[in-house]
C-alpha cells in the first residue's frame, strides 16, 4: 500500500528524469560541464587517497609475491646459460644438419667459447645445467676445462718460433688495441690507484676486418682476464691463450694474400711476415684435438643436446614436468622406469581431496557445536583448535609417529586389547595414510575457522523458523541450515585444499614412499639436485593446477559462495 | 702485476701479509655447519680456542649445511653473501665449486704443514676431492642393527648383505631415501665386485640389476631423509636394520647405551670440510684464512676426534686420536678409519655420482613412488 | 479472566521457567487464552514475555507447570508437530529460498503435492498483496515486504495459533502503523488466535482484544487495552502503559471507594484506593496527564485542586504539553487539546491545577 505509493512515486521520478535527459543530452552539473566529468573529478582525489593508503601492502605484495611468482615462470623457460657461455658454438651449430659430427669451424667456435668459460669458471656451470637433459655432461664439461688450456698451443708454439715477438704482451696489445685505449690505459698504469679497474679493452677499428677470429678471440681474452674479481690481470702483461694462436692461424689460412698484404698500420710487417709462413705450418684436427680431452666431444648425442638446448628459451623444463623429454628427434616420453610427475601431480590432488574431505566431514559437526555454544565455552574450545597452530609443525609430526608408528601407542594399544595381533601391527604411518592422517590434524583449523565464523551469523532463528513451519530437527538442518553454511564449507575446502596441495614437510616426514606429494620433488629440486628451472616448471603447473580448480569450483559453485566469516 | 706478486712471495710473504691481515681482518664470521653433536665438537675444537685467542671476533654459528649449496646459489644471485666459511660434503663442495660458488684454494698456501713439514696438501691426500676443497673429517655411512630382534634366533649380520636377507633377518629396514650407497650395496650383494660396481652402474642391465634387488626389500623398508630419523627408528624398534652416519650409531650405542650394533661392512667412506664463498670481500676473507690456518691444524683435527666418531682427515692427526672428552672411551676402535672397521669400504665415488645422479635419482624416485 | 479452563484454547497452568537453576525468568505463570483471541503480551525487555511466546513454540520447556493448547498438554510434543504459526522478529524468511519457495515450505515438509501446494502458495500471497513477487529472494525485498512474507508463510499451513515475536520492530513507524491494522485485520478474517509479543505499548493497545502486561517474570495485568489504560492495577503498570503523573505520599486515611493521601510536601489530596490497604502506608498516586485540567473553568465541582509553577510549555500540534512543578516534583506533565482558548502559558508562572479524585489512583510504593 503505502510501498506501492512510494514505488510509483520513485517511478514518477525516474520518469521525469529521464524525459529531463532526452531533452537536454548528458545531465550537465551546476557549471555547465558534463555531470559525469565533475562527478569523476571530485571522486579522483578520493581515489588517489585510497591508492596511497593501499600503496604499502600493493608494494610489499609486488615484492614478495608478484616478483617472486613472475621469477618463477621466467626461470621455468629460462634458458640462456647455453647462449651466453658458447655463443660462437651456438651460432656455428645453426646451419647443422645433425647427420654428421660438427664442422672444423664449429669445432674451432667451440675452443674460444670453452676457452673463456673455463677463465671465467662458467663450463661446469653450463655442465651441470646440461647434465639435467644427458647424463654425463657434467663430467665432459669439467674434464675439458682442464684439457682446453692446450688447443691451439701447436700454433703458438710454432708462431712464437717464426718471431719471438709473438710472444710478446706488447705486440698483441699494439695489433689488437684501440690507440685510445691503450693511451688511457697507460695513463691508469702510472696513477697506481689500487682501487680503480684497468679500462675495459677496446679492439682498434679495423682489425676484425682483416683478422676477423683473432680480433673476436683476443678480445675475449682480454675482457676475460680482466674481469677477474680478485686479482684482475692486464692484457700488457699477460701472453694471450693459445686459442688466440688458432685464431691467428685460421685467419692468415684463410684469408686471401692481398688483406694481409692491403693492412697498414701496427706490426705490419709481423702480420705480412706470418701470412706468408702460416701455409708452412704443422696442423691439427681440431675435433681430434678434441676428442682426445674427453671422448664425449665426437659424440653425437652430446652435440645433439647442445643444439637442442640452444635456445635462449626452452619448453624443456615443462615437458620434463609431464615426464616428456626434448631430444634431438624431438618430444618423446621418458624411460618408463622414470616417470613420476604425472603420478605424483595426480597423488597430490587426490590426497588433498582426501584431506579436504575428511577436514569437512570432521571440522564440521566440531563449528557447529562451537557455533551453538555460550560465547566462554565455545572461546575455550576454539582455543583448543587453534592450539596445533601454536606447536611447531616438527613437535607435531613427531607426536603423530609417536601415536601412529608399528611399535607406536595405538598399535601398543590395540595389541594390548587383542584387536590386532602382534606380528600384524597397522601401518598407519609412513605411508599415504600417515600423510592423510597427519594432514587433516594439520590442516583441520583452516576448515573449523571459516565454517565457525559462517556458523555464527546464522540466526538461530532460521532453524526455529522451519521447525515452526512443520520441519523435523534433520528437515530444518539440511534445508535451512545446511545451505547457509556452504559458503563456509567452500572457504574452508579452498583453504585445506589449496594448503596441502603445496605442503611438503608433512609428506616428507610422514609420507613414506607412497605418500610424498609434488611439492616434495619441488623441494628436492630447489634445495639438492638445483634443478631450478624443473622446480619452477613443476611450481608453474601446480599454479595453474590451483587457478584452474578455483576457475571450476566458481563455475559450478560460484565464488560468490566463499565466505570467510 | 704477476712479477710484482711474484717479487713479493719470495721477499718474506707470508711475514707481509700477515701484517696487512691484521690490520683489516672482519672481526665477525658467520660459519655454516650441520648443528647437533657435529656443530658441538667443531666449536669444542675450533672455535672456542679460536676465540680464546682472538676475544674480539665473534662468530656466528649457523645450521644450514644440509640446504648450503641451494642457499649459496640464492646469496649469489641476490648478490648479497653473508656466509664466510660453510661446512659441506665433498659432493656439495664439487658442485659448489663447479657453480663458481666457492672459491678455489691453494692448499698449501692457505693452510698450515703438518708438525713434521709435510705440506697440507700431502698430508690431506687424496681426500682434496676438489680445488675449493679444504677436507675436515672422514665420516661413513654404514649400517647398524638391534641386539635384541627374538625373530633372528641368536643370528647376528655378519655383512651388508644382511640388509637383503629376509630370512634369517626379518624386520622392517630403514635406508636413505636417494640412490646414493644403496645402489652399491644391492649390486655388491647380487654378486658384483667392488671394484665392478660402477661400470655395471652405468649399464642400463647393471642399473636394472640393483633395483631388482633393493625390489626384494622396498616393502620392508622406511626411507628415512634425516639420519636423526634413521636413529630414531633403529632406537624405537621400528626398524631393525639399516644405514646412517657412523658418528650417529656412535652415540646411540656408546652414549644412549641402546641395544644396537655396529655393522661396518662395506661402510661408504665419505669427506665433509670447508669451503668458502667465492668472491668475499677482503677483509672478511682475511678473517676467514686466518681462521682456517688454525681451525686445520693437525692438532684441531685431532682434539675434534674427542667429541665425535669421525676421522681427522689429516694422516698426521690419526696418532693423537685420543679419549672421549667425557666419557673417557678409546676413540680410536670407533673411527670408521680404523683397520679393523675398514676391511670392506666403498668409498664414495663423487665424480661418477657428479654425472649419474641427476639420472639415477629420477629412476630411483619413481621406483620408490611407485 | 475472559474464559475458563475448559474452553481456554492455550492455558498457561502455573509455568516456572528457569535458565539457570538460581533465578526464575518466568514465575508462576497462569493465562488462559480465548479461541480466535488476539492477546498481547506487553513488558519491558528482560520481563519474561518472549520466554513465555518460546515456550508457547516449544523452543524453550516449562522447568516447571503445564502448558495445553486445545485442551491437550504439548510440553512433551517437539516444535514441529505443535502445528503454531509463527511470525519471527526479523523475520527469518529463508535467504536461500525465493518468496514462493519459503511458502512451500511447510506445505513441503507436510507432504503436500506439488499442485496444491502452488494454490495455497498463490492464495497466501495475495492474502498479504504480494501476488507478484513469488520469484523473488528475500533479500531483494523492503522490509515491509519482508513482513509481508513472512506473515504469509506463518498463516500459508492454515494454523490455528499464529504467535509474532515484535514482527513490527524492524519497521519505520508509518509502515508500522499500516501493518498494525493488516495484522489485526487478517487475524480477525481467519478468525486465528494470535498472542503477540511487543514492548511497544501503542502497538498492544491498537491491536489487542486483551493485553498481559509483564515485568519481572509475572503477569501484573491481563486485561482489555482500555481497561488497562482507565484502570493499571499497580504502579508499574501506570507507569508503563501510557504516560503517567506519579505522586508519593502515605495513605493519611481510607474508606471503602475513597482515600486521602499525605503528599510528601504536606498537601491532601483524595485517589481512589486500588492497592493501598491501611493508614500509614507508602503510596503512589497516578493520575493520568491528559486529565489534569488547567482551566479553572472547566474544572469539576468536586475537583482537587493544587498550585503548580510551569517549567515549560511545549507546542506539540494536536495537544500542548505542559511540564509543571507540584508538590516538590517538577515532572509532572499536564497534556491539553490544543484548543482556541488555550493560552501559551510561559515558564516560572503560577498556576492552579486540579482533577476528578476519581482519575486519581493510590497504587503500591
Amino acid at each position: 500500500m503505502s510501498d506501492a505509493t512510494a514505488g510509483n512515486l520513485s517511478q514518477a521520478a525516474a520518469e521525469s528524469r529521464r524525459t529531463d535527459a532526452e531533452q537536454t543530452g548528458p545531465m550537465l552539473a551546476a557549471d555547465g560541464r558534463p555531470l559525469k566529468q565533475s562527478l569523476n573529478r571530485a571522486l579522483r582525489a578520493q581515489k588517489l587517497r585510497a591508492l596511497a593508503l593501499i600503496a604499502p601492502l600493493l608494494l610489499f605484495l609486488l615484492v614478495t609475491f608478484v616478483a617472486p611468482i613472475v621469477d618463477m615462470l621466467f626461470r621455468s623457460v629460462e634458458n640462456q646459460i647455453v647462449s651466453e657461455t658458447l655463443p660462437r658454438t651456438v651460432m656455428a651449430l645453426e646451419d647443422w644438419d645433425e647427420t654428421d659430427l660438427p664442422s672444423e669451424d664449429t669445432y674451432a667456435a667451440l675452443a674460444y667459447d670453452f676457452r673463456e668459460a673455463a677463465e671465467r669458471r662458467r663450463h661446469t656451470r653450463l655442465g651441470s645445467r646440461l647434465n639435467y637433459e644427458q647424463t654425463g655432461l657434467s663430467s665432459i664439461f669439467r674434464r675439458s676445462g682442464r684439457g682446453i688450456d692446450d688447443v691451439g698451443e701447436v700454433y703458438a708454439d710454432q708462431f712464437i718460433a717464426l718471431n719471438a715477438a709473438w710472444e710478446e704482451p706488447a705486440t698483441w696489445v699494439a695489433l689488437m688495441g684501440d690507440p685510445d685505449w691503450i693511451a688511457a690505459q697507460a695513463e691508469w698504469a702510472a696513477t697506481e690507484d689500487t682501487e680503480a679497474r684497468e679500462p675495459s679493452f677496446r679492439l682498434a677499428t679495423g682489425i676484425e676486418n682483416v683478422l676477423p677470429e683473432t680480433a673476436d678471440a683476443y678480445r675475449s681474452f682480454a675482457r676475460a682476464i680482466q674481469a677477474e674479481a680478485r686479482n684482475p690481470d692486464s692484457p700488457v702483461e699477460e701472453e694471450p691463450w693459445n686459442t688466440v694462436y688458432l685464431a691467428l692461424y685460421r685467419d692468415l689460412a684463410a684469408a686471401p694474400a692481398s688483406a694481409i698484404t692491403g693492412y697498414s698500420g701496427p706490426e705490419e710487417a709481423l702480420l705480412r711476415e706470418a701470412a706468408d709462413a702460416v701455409s708452412g705450418f704443422e696442423t691439427v684436427n681440431l675435433r681430434e684435438t678434441f676428442a682426445e680431452i674427453e671422448e664425449g666431444w665426437v659424440e653425437m648425442p652430446v652435440w645433439g643436446t647442445i643444439e637442442t638446448f640452444s635456445d635462449p628459451y626452452t619448453a624443456g623444463y615443462f615437458l620434463a614436468s609431464v615426464d616428456l623429454r626434448l631430444t634431438p628427434q624431438g618430444i618423446e616420453p621418458v624411460d618408463e622406469n622414470q616417470r613420476i610427475y604425472l603420478l605424483l601431480f595426480q597423488r597430490t590432488i587426490v590426497l588433498s581431496l582426501s584431506i579436504m574431505g575428511l577436514c569437512v566431514i570432521l571440522g564440521y559437526p566440531i563449528a557447529f557445536l562451537l557455533s551453538n555454544l555460550p560465547m566462554r565455552t565455545s572461546n575455550l574450545l576454539l582455543i583448543l583448535v587453534l592450539l596445533p597452530f601454536w606447536t611447531s609443525l616438527l613437535v607435531r609430526t613427531s607426536a603423530w609417529k609417536v601415536l601412529l608408528q608399528q611399535q607406536g601407542v595405538i598399535n601398543d594399544v590395540l595389541v594390548w586389547m587383542g584387536i590386532v595381533s602382534d606380528g600384524a601391527r597397522l601401518a598407519l604411518i609412513n605411508n599415504q595414510l600417515g600423510t592423510v592422517i597427519a594432514m587433516t590434524h594439520i590442516l583441520l583449523p583452516f576448515m573449523i575457522l571459516p565454517l565457525y565464523s559462517v556458523m555464527k551469523t546464522i540466526p538461530p532463528s532460521y532453524v526455529r523458523a522451519a521447525k515452526s513451519l512443520g520441519a523435523t530437527n534433520w528437515t530444518a538442518f539440511w534445508r535451512v541450515y545446511f545451505p547457509q553454511s556452504v559458503p563456509g564449507i567452500g572457504a574452508g575446502c579452498i583453504l585445506v585444499f589449496i594448503l596441502s596441495i603445496g605442503y611438503y614437510i608433512t609428506p616428507e616426514l610422514v609420507g613414506g614412499r607412497t605418500g610424498i606429494f609434488i611439492s616434495n620433488r619441488i623441494a628436492f629440486h630447489i634445495s639438492d639436485s638445483l634443478n631450478w628451472g624443473l622446480a619452477a616448471a613443476l611450481g608453474t603447473i601446480l599454479l595453474v593446477l590451483v587457478l584452474v580448480l578455483y576457475w571450476l569450483y566458481d563455475r559450478i559453485v560460484g565464488i560468490d559462495n566463499v565466505k570467510l566469516g | 702485476m704477476k712479477l710484482k706478486s711474484l717479487l713479493l712471495m719470495s721477499t718474506g710473504a707470508a711475514l707481509a701479509a700477515t701484517a696487512v691481515a691484521a690490520q683489516d681482518m672482519a672481526d665477525s664470521m658467520t660459519i655454516v655447519s650441520w648443528g647437533g653433536a657435529y656443530q658441538s665438537s667443531q666449536i669444542n675444537a675450533y672455535s672456542d680456542p679460536y676465540q680464546e685467542m682472538n676475544p674480539d671476533v665473534e662468530i656466528v654459528w649457523d645450521e644450514s649445511s644440509p640446504e648450503a649449496v641451494a642457499r649459496m646459489r640464492a646469496m649469489e644471485e641476490a648478490g648479497n653473501v653473508t656466509w664466510d666459511l660453510v661446512d659441506v660434503v665433498a659432493a656439495d663442495a664439487i658442485r659448489l665449486c663447479d657453480e663458481g660458488l666457492a672459491m678455489e684454494v691453494d692448499h698449501d698456501e692457505m693452510l698450515a704443514p703438518a708438525d713434521d713439514g709435510t705440506p697440507a696438501s700431502e698430508d690431506f691426500g687424496e681426500l682434496i676431492v676438489s680445488d675449493c676443497f679444504i677436507p675436515q673429517i672422514v665420516y661413513s655411512t654404514t649400517n647398524g642393527y638391534r641386539t635384541d630382534v627374538a625373530e633372528w634366533e641368536g643370528r647376528t649380520p655378519e655383512d651388508v648383505c644382511a640388509l637383503f636377507d629376509l630370512e634369517n633377518f626379518p624386520g622392517t629396514r630403514t635406508l636413505e631415501r636417494r640412490p646414493i650407497n644403496n645402489l652399491e650395496w644391492a649390486l655388491l650383494c647380487d654378486g658384483v665386485a667392488m671394484e665392478d660396481i660402477y661400470d655395471t652402474l652405468e649399464t642400463e642391465e647393471g642399473i636394472d640389476r640393483a633395483f631388482a634387488m633393493l625390489d626384494t626389500i622396498k616393502e620392508d623398508t622406511i626411507w628415512w631423509t634425516s639420519a636423526a630419523e634413521a636413529i630414531q627408528f633403529l632406537a624405537d624398534g621400528e626398524a631393525v636394520m639399516g644405514s646412517t652416519y657412523n658418528g650417529r650409531l656412535f652415540s646411540a650405542i656408546v652414549e644412549q647405551d641402546q641395544p644396537i650394533e655396529m655393522l661396518w661392512d662395506a661402510q661408504v667412506f665419505d669427506i665433509d670440510g670447508w669451503v668458502v664463498p667465492a668472491d668475499l670481500p677482503d677483509d672478511r676473507l682475511a678473517r676467514v684464512e686466518d681462521f682456517l690456518v688454525f681451525a686445520t691444524d693437525t692438532q684441531r683435527l685431532a682434539d675434534q676426534a674427542a667429541y665425535i666418531s669421525y676421522g681427522p682427515a689429516r694422516a698426521s692427526s690419526a696418532p693423537m686420536v685420543g679419549t672421549h672428552a667425557e666419557l673417557g672411551v678409546e676413540m680410536a676402535p670407533h673411527m670408521p678409519t680404523n683397520p679393523a672397521n675398514s676391511e670392506r669400504v666403498i668409498v664414495f665415488n663423487y665424480l661418477w655420482w657428479a654425472d649419474y645422479r641427476d639420472d639415477l635419482d629420477a629412476r630411483f624416485q619413481a621406483w620408490l613412488a611407485q | 479472566m475472559s474464559s475458563d479452563t475448559q474452553d481456554a484454547f492455550v492455558a498457561f497452568d502455573r509455568v516456572q521457567k528457569s535458565y539457570d537453576g538460581e533465578t526464575l525468568v518466568v514465575k508462576d505463570l497462569n493465562l488462559r487464552i480465548g479461541r480466535g483471541e488476539f492477546l498481547t503480551m506487553l513488558g519491558p525487555s528482560g520481563s519474561g514475555k518472549t520466554t513465555c511466546l518460546m515456550m508457547l513454540a516449544g523452543f524453550e520447556t516449562a522447568t516447571h507447570g503445564e502448558i495445553t493448547l486445545g485442551g491437550n498438554p504439548i510440553n512433551n510434543i517437539p516444535p514441529h508437530k505443535r502445528g503454531i504459526g509463527m511470525v519471527f522478529q526479523n523475520y527469518a524468511l529463508f535467504p536461500h529460498m525465493t518468496v514462493a519457495e519459503n511458502l512451500s515450505f511447510p506445505l513441503e515438509v507436510r507432504g503436500m503435492g506439488k499442485s496444491e501446494r502452488e494454490g495455497k502458495v498463490t492464495r497466501a500471497l495475495d492474502m498479504v498483496q504480494m501476488g507478484d513477487f513469488g520469484g523473488r529472494r528475500p533479500a531483494q525485498l523492503s522490509g515491509g515486504q519482508q513482513q509481508r512474507i513472512a506473515l504469509a508463510r506463518a498463516l500459508v499451513f492454515e494454523p490455528e495459533l499464529v504467535l509474532m515475536d515484535e514482527p513490527l520492530g524492524a519497521l519505520d513507524k508509518q509502515l508500522r502503523e499500516t501493518m498494525q491494522f493488516e495484522i489485526t485485520n487478517l487475524a480477525h478474517r481467519l478468525g486465528i488466535t494470535v498472542v503477540y509479543v511487543t514492548h511497544d505499548q501503542t502497538e498492544a493497545l491498537t491491536m489487542s482484544d486483551r493485553v498481559a502486561v509483564f515485568d519481572d517474570g509475572r503477569i501484573q495485568q491481563l486485561d482489555a487495552p482500555d481497561v488497562l489504560y482507565e484502570q493499571p492495577q499497580n504502579s508499574f503498570v501506570a507507569q508503563f502503559i501510557g504516560e503517567n503523573n506519579t505522586l508519593e505520599g502515605t495513605v493519611a486515611e481510607i474508606t471503602d471507594d475513597m482515600c486521602v493521601v499525605r503528599l510528601d510536601d504536606g498537601e491532601l489530596i483524595d485517589a481512589v484506593p486500588v492497592n493501598v490497604s491501611g493508614v500509614g502506608e507508602r503510596t503512589k498516586v497516578s493520575i493520568r496527564p491528559e486529565r489534569v485540567e488547567m482551566n479553572k473553568d472547566r474544572l469539576a465541582p468536586d475537583a482537587h485542586t493544587l498550585k503548580a509553577e510551569v517549567a515549560e510549555f511545549i507546542y506539540m500540534g494536536d495537544i500542548y504539553r505542559t511540564r509543571l512543578r507540584v508538590g516538590g516534583h517538577d515532572n509532572f506533565v499536564v497534556k491539553t487539546r490544543n484548543a482556541p482558548d488555550q493560552r501559551r502559558l510561559k515558564p516560572g508562572e503560577q498556576i492552579e491545577i486540579g482533577w476528578r479524585p476519581q482519575d486519581c489512583r493510590a497504587l503500591d510504593a
